[in-house]
């Protein structure tokens, strides 16, 4: 099952996707998260995993489908900017979670009104929740949200590829919501940075440019559009009635003809004419970047950074998908003083932790110059210094290498905007890094001469009989009333070789 | 006397310019002249290696100067005080007179005695009173043996008469007297070992001539020495080094002066000096290919190094010689030609190659 390989990377994925739930869940009502994360060792291969949300919950009749059929709701008709989209979700972790320890899960939900709790499990060959029991009680508080908890087989590590990493990485990219770990090893706080939610994502229609062939077949079949003409102009954007014919014409297809008719070959050759219409772009203002405070807030908080400096680019669009990328550097403070710069991968605001060199993120960075802004780089390497590097890729779909959904293909379109983007952050980046350095230097220059004061002047006062005190006091007036500019060093004295002159 | 004054009087001009500028509040600065292969050239009418003009400006604001700024005006420090007391110190005794440690540091004045050898150096070109007149010395590491007759400080010395150690060449002979001298040529040899051979052979006195040796590089003194000789009195000088690149630099350092003292070639240097040995073809003739020694990658480099010096350059001999100890590829020390008998060196080498005027020029 996908995410569910090894069991370490199956607990990862048992809280990733309650929290994305969560978070989706929460914005969607515009309610500042709280989120609660419990992971508790039953024995050493197998953990309860609890989450908490603030969401606004979901109503009765739907709870048990909610979680309990596969692809339920079908998010992948809607394109929108989401965390979950092309994912087995909760139901899967249900599904895994019952498959490894037979046992149910448990989800207590409440709109506000009364507090519904069942016990959950998912009839596999029919795909269909099975209700194992269900309370009902009241609620004074008028309480709303989500409580899920599943007892499943995993194992458990903290580093660079863990939950409570994970759930850090979570909290740089939603500095709105508060994320509370209880793990096997203690209690963390990621604590919330700002009190805003991002403005939220717009629905779109696919663009022809963009829908992969199964997509396309799962449209054609789930479609309201009676005929071919219909579907093209009512389900697409930028589609209209011209250009739909002239869709038609090219797959060689009549354009009432009905769209559950089609046959394989019909559908490919559909696809394929879709691609070669001219077509403007897809509208990109259904996106929703988390905005460079957002993104300094984020990193700051987590890297404890002594400078942080967000970009944030306007939509682009690949392969008929708008996206936008986002970068955001920190530097300096608590991070590593030394070895590689440290790099943090997003999608659509959700941390991704693996697969790291087949990603275009990494690509991009190793492609950008970083020597210009005053790191050190080897050729096709990642930089070096006490440097966190933070891209956030935000797309109503994201184009995964592979189904573990862990790497950003490297379209030309994408690396381009994140160069560009990295470029503009690293610029802002290097007036600092510059300013600090330079300052660090004068320090050490002005140690270093003050060491020296002295001999000179008794030096010279045994050559010309000048008290020392004198040539002291003057020679620190000189190194006061310059500041020992580097520039006057190095105009006069070619930086640090003795200049050569020529003649007399 | 009078030198004494105007040197005193060139490092306090040093020291004031210094403290001038101190005073006005600008970035004190000395003007060094540049002693690096760059700024020599080879004067082919005087046959001299001959200092450029360049300068270069040595700050005390500046982090890559600083160091070497402070070293130098205390060199001149220590050089006042040693002519104030009328005494003088060896280069090594000059590193630990220099040598202290920076208040509040770990950063001592000079950590090698190359530091305080080079701040000299640098002194007396800002100067132009040469390191005899700083009252430093360089080590003794020469001798010399022949029938003559010197007077220094009042003591009158007969260099046939000492032994068998010869006569120390002090690091300053300016003030020797030459009260006789019979010799018809000398003969300077850069390996001790050689010179004791030739002594205890008494050649001096069957060539009716003068040896003299270092160890290696020849110390000012000797060279001085051996020029006053040359000059004074016409006498020729014929040398021995090693067949390969180190032992013709040694030659031409002789002949034509040095790199690092180029602005005092004229003192040192010995145009008339010719080569004796060994040369390329001496190790065909003498049999001396079976002695050999393999050249390294450093060899190699010195050779194409010394091979392109200016004075070498144009001189088809000398080509010639570097052409063949390339193919020949190996180095052959004097001492090898003990192989053909103990007394060979002094029995026939020399004699023969003096007879037969086979000298490299």
């Amino acid at each position: 099952m996908l995410g569910y390989e090894n069991p370490t990377k199956a607990l990862i994925t048992i809280v990733k996707e309650f929290v994305d739930n969560a978070l989706d869940a929460t914005e969607e009502a515009r309610i500042l998260p709280d989120v609660k994360v419990i992971v508790k060792e039953v024995s050493p291969d197998r953990f309860r995993v609890r989450t908490e949300d603030n969401g606004p919950g979901i109503i009765e009749e739907k709870l048990a489908l909610a979680f309990g059929k596969l692809l339920y709701g079908s998010k992948f008709h809607r394109l929108v900017q989401k965390r979950g989209v092309q994912g087995l979700g909760a139901s899967g972790v249900i599904l895994y979670s019952q498959l490894t320890t037979g046992k149910p899960a448990r989800i207590v939900s409440s709109t506000g009104k009364d507090v519904h709790e069942i016990e959950l499990m998912i009839d596999v060959n029919k795909n269909e929740p099975k209700v194992i029991s269900h309370k009902e009680e009241k609620n004074p508080n008028k309480w709303h949200g989500i409580k899920i908890e599943v007892e499943a087989e995993g194992r458990y590590i903290e580093g660079k590829q863990s939950i409570p990493e994970y759930l850090r990485q979570t909290s740089m990219s939603n500095p709105y919501a508060k994320i509370v770990y209880d793990g096997p090893n203690g209690k963390v706080e990621f604590e919330r940075a700002v009190k805003e939610l991002p403005p939220l994502p717009k629905e779109i229609k696919p663009h022809p440019y963009g829908v992969e062939i199964g997509l396309l077949r799962r449209m054609l079949a789930t479609t309201n559009a009676r005929n071919l003409i219909g579907f093209l102009t009512s389900d697409f954007s930028r589609v209209g009635r011209g250009t739909a014919m002239q869709i038609c014409k090219l797959a060689k297809l009549e354009a009432n003809k009905k769209t559950h008719d089609l046959n394989h070959e019909e559908t490919e050759r559909l696809h394929k004419s879709m691609q070669m219409v001219k077509l403007i772009g897809p509208p990109t203002d259904c996106l929703s970047p988390l905005g460079e405070k957002l993104l300094e807030e984020g990193l700051r908080k987590e890297t404890k950074a002594e400078f942080v400096v967000a970009v944030t680019r306007p939509p682009s669009v690949y392969r008929g998908n708008p996206f936008s990328i986002e970068v955001a550097l920190a530097f300096g403070g608590e991070l590593p003083q030394e070895g590689t710069a440290q790099l943090f991968r997003f999608a659509n605001k959700v941390p991704l932790l693996y697969h790291a060199s087949d990603c275009a993120t990494t690509d991009a960075v190793i492609d950008t110059d970083w020597r210009r802004y005053s790191f050190s780089q080897s050729s096709g390497q990642i930089p070096q210094g006490q440097l966190a590097i933070f891209i956030h890729f935000a797309s109503v779909w994201v184009p995964y290498t592979s189904e573990g959904k862990q790497a950003i293909a490297s379209y030309p379109e994408i690396i381009k905007e994140m160069k560009l983007a990295l470029q503009e952050a690293g610029r802002k980046l290097a007036i600092y890094v510059r300013q600090k350095h330079r300052i660090k230097e004068r320090e050490l220059r002005r140690e270093l001469f003050e060491k020296y004061i002295p001999e000179l002047a008794e030096s010279l006062e045994k050559l010309t009989d000048k008290r020392k005190e004198n040539l002291i006091s003057a020679l620190e007036q000189i190194v006061k009333k310059s500041g020992v500019k580097s520039e006057e060093d190095g105009k006069k004295a070619g930086n640090d070789k003795e200049s050569e002159k020529t003649g007399k | 006397m009078e030198k004494r004054q105007e040197t005193i009087k060139n490092l306090k001009k040093l020291g004031s310019k210094v403290v001038g500028e101190i005073d006005k509040g600008v970035n004190p600065s000395l003007d060094v002249p540049i002693r690096t292969l760059s700024n020599v050239k080879y004067d082919p009418h005087q046959k001299m290696i001959t200092m450029g003009s360049g300068i270069a400006k040595r700050y005390f604001f500046n982090v890559g100067h600083v160091r070497k700024f402070v070293q130098t005006v205390e060199a001149a420090t220590v050089a006042k005080e040693l002519i104030d007391v009328n005494k003088h110190l060896s280069l090594r005794e000059t590193f630990y007179r220099m040598k202290r440690t920076l208040p509040n540091s770990s950063i001592n004045l000079v950590d090698e005695q190359e530091e305080s050898n080079e701040a000299i150096e640098d002194l007396e070109l800002i100067t132009g009173s040469s390191r005899e007149l700083l009252h430093v010395n360089a080590n003794k590491l020469g001798s010399v043996a022949g029938k003559v007759i010197i007077q220094d400080k009042g003591d009158v010395i007969d260099w046939s008469k000492l032994g068998s150690g010869g006569w120390s060449i002090p690091s300053n002979v300016e003030d020797i007297v030459f009260k006789k001298v019979d010799a018809k040529f000398i003969i300077y040899s850069e390996k001790a070992a050689e010179w004791e051979r030739l002594h205890e052979d008494r050649v001096w006195e069957k060539l009716n001539c003068i040896i003299i040796s270092s160890q290696g590089q020849a110390t000012r003194g000797i060279r001085r020495l051996l020029q006053r000789l040359h000059l004074e009195h016409k006498l020729p000088v014929y040398i021995l080094v090693d067949g390969d690149p180190w032992g013709a630099y040694i030659y031409s350092v002789i002949k034509y002066g040095s790199i690092s003292l180029a602005h005092i070639s004229q003192e040192l240097a010995i145009p008339g000096a010719k080569m004796l040995g060994l040369t390329a073809e001496d190790v065909v003739k003498y049999d001396l290919k079976r002695h050999l020694i393999k050249f390294e990658e450093v060899d190699l480099k010195r050779l194409d190094q010394v091979k392109n010096y200016d004075w070498f350059k144009d001189n088809k001999e000398w080509q010639k010689q570097f052409k063949l100890w390339k193919e020949l590829n190996g180095k052959v020390e004097l001492a090898a030609l003990s192989s053909k008998g103990i007394t060979f060196i002094s029995d026939h080498y020399i004699p023969d190659k003096i007879k037969n005027k086979e000298f490299l020029d």
